[in-house]
């Protein structure tokens, strides 16, 4: 899109029409990205509740949590971080999980790494 | 029918704030504004307005509580001096960079420090690359009709700028003087109703202001702004001419006095135009071909009108109460900005800068005087003798 001039766009970076950051495509800020692990999930929705971009994707009529938006996603790693599942996965006292784990039900991977 | 009292020049703010009834005020006192708040505060828990009055707990608050309801499609006023004005500093770009047209009161006065609570200039010369529109006013008069024309230039569609009607602290905002006040339903009449165009509360079409503005779009907003400036120049002019034809009362860009004949000016403004405009005459009486120019309009500053009035003269001295540290020879900020425009414009006469009464420090008409004195004999040299001088200076 060719950018416009001073004469165009409202005044004072004013933003008239609502709703439109789906427009903004966000998703080549992400350094991690999410992907699905082994873990079976519950549908609990916190991800989608917790997502600050609404990139959670789901299937309303069966209620089911079904991957994500990734022309949106920016990475930040909150819904692993609110997954239920993921804290339930066994480990050894005091170990922490790698935030890549295959065992996670939603794991953080390095962006551009191929894998699987 | 108007009628005529005395009036402080802070009530005579809060008397256009009254019959302007805004729908936002918020303040926080300060010395010397603190007399407008204090009768405007009056005027709400007497029913006198309609306003919604917002006791904030600091200036840096009462920016930010009236850019939001300014962008929320409220008109909204404030009021402010000095120390008080730098506490808001952040917010006051805002303000303009948002394209709200809120109107300030802004009593001049020193900054600290160390601290004094007098009258200067340096307040507002802070201000001047911050967007708003900035009105110089000799006295309370000038200041209520400042503040009735800057409702209406601040919001007039091709401007949508901040405006800050400035007045002397003490000398005008303290001092009581004659001041007629119009008719209520008049100045209501001549503000009329503010119908913004893009508020935060229209629910059916939600919007947003403020967001984040990288270098994509953040250079067109500020060019934006400098048009807003250039159409200001035409419209405080034209909201000036409807003022005059309304309330019988002559405003312009800035006043001449005596000066269409004159071979030597002073440029100076606020209340010391008032004690030079007596000086002028009294040397006019002693047949000395004296004038002076004193600037109303100082954003957007109409440099070239100002070169054109004074193009016929042979010395011309700026008097500022107001020091730009570390700027050219320590001038004053008036100074370097007329010097600016007069060598721009073509205009080669000596001009030479004279700093004065800062921190409240009287300015006698002795003292002004003496600086006609050196004009005259700077037009005869055709130089002035020092380019910049602390008048009074011990």
């Amino acid at each position: 899109m060719e950018p416009k001039t001073w004469q165009e766009i409202p005044i004072g970076g004013m933003i008239l029409e609502a709703g439109n950051a789906v427009e903004y495509l966000t998703g080549g800020w992400r350094a991690f990205r999410p992907v699905r692990g082994e873990a079976d999930c519950t549908h609990c929705f916190q991800c989608w509740l917790f997502c600050p971009d609404s990139s959670i994707l789901v299937d309303a009529e069966h209620e089911q949590m079904t991957g994500f938006d990734l022309e949106h996603c920016k990475g930040c790693g909150l819904c692993a971080a609110v997954c239920p599942v993921n804290s339930k996965v066994m480990r050894k006292a005091g170990q922490e999980l790698a935030r890549d784990d295959v065992r996670l039900c939603i794991r953080m991977i390095e962006e551009g790494r191929s894998e699987e | 029918m108007s009628t005529f009292e005395a009036l402080t020049g802070d009530l005579a703010f809060a008397t256009a704030m009254r019959q302007i009834n805004p729908d936002v005020v918020a303040a926080y006192p300060i010395t010397p504004q603190t007399e407008t708040v204090e009768h405007f505060a009056d005027f709400v828990a007497d029913g006198r307005v309609d306003t919604e009055f917002v006791t904030v707990e600091s200036e840096h608050s009462a920016m930010s509580a009236c850019v939001g309801a300014s962008a929320a499609g409220a008109r909204v006023m404030t009021a402010t001096c000095a120390n008080g004005l730098a506490l808001m500093w952040e917010i006051v770009y805002i303000a303009a960079s948002l394209r709200c047209p809120i109107v300030m009161s802004l009593v001049n006065r020193a900054l600290s420090g160390p601290i004094n609570i007098h009258c200067d200039h340096s307040d507002v010369m802070g201000m001047r690359d911050s967007g708003w529109i900035v009105l110089f006013s000799e006295s309370g008069q000038e200041a209520y009709d400042n503040a009735i024309q800057a409702v209406r230039i601040g919001e007039h569609p091709d401007v949508l700028l901040p405006v800050a009607v400035c007045q002397d602290g003490f000398i005008t905002s303290h001092a009581m003087e004659r001041v007629e006040i119009y008719e209520d339903t008049d100045v209501k009449g001549f503000v009329g109703e503010y119908r913004p165009q893009w508020s935060l509360l229209d629910l059916e079409q939600p919007k947003t202001y403020g967001p984040l503005d990288f270098y994509d779009y953040y250079y067109e907003h500020k060019r934006q702004q400098v048009e807003a400036m250039e159409q200001a120049q035409r419209v405080i002019q034209e909201v000036a001419e409807e003022f005059n034809h309304k309330f019988d009362r002559n405003y312009g860009l800035f006043e001449p006095y005596r000066l269409e004949d004159a071979e030597v000016a002073l440029v100076v403004a606020n209340s010391t135009a008032g004690t030079a405009k007596v000086v002028v005459n009294q040397l006019r009486d002693e047949g000395l071909k004296v004038g002076l120019l004193k600037p109303r309009v100082f954003r957007p500053f109409p440099g070239k009108e100002l070169a054109d009035a004074l193009r016929h003269l042979k010395a011309v001295a700026v008097m500022d109460r107001s020091i730009s540290f570390g700027a050219m020879d320590n001038a004053g900020p008036l100074f370097l900005e007329l010097v600016a425009a007069l060598a721009l414009h073509g205009v080669r006469v000596p001009v030479a800068d004279y700093v004065f009464g800062l921190g409240g420090r009287d300015i006698l008409p002795g003292e002004i005087e003496s600086v006609y004195q050196d004009l005259i004999r700077a037009a005869e040299r055709g130089q002035v003798e020092r380019r910049v001088t602390f008048l009074s200076v011990r």
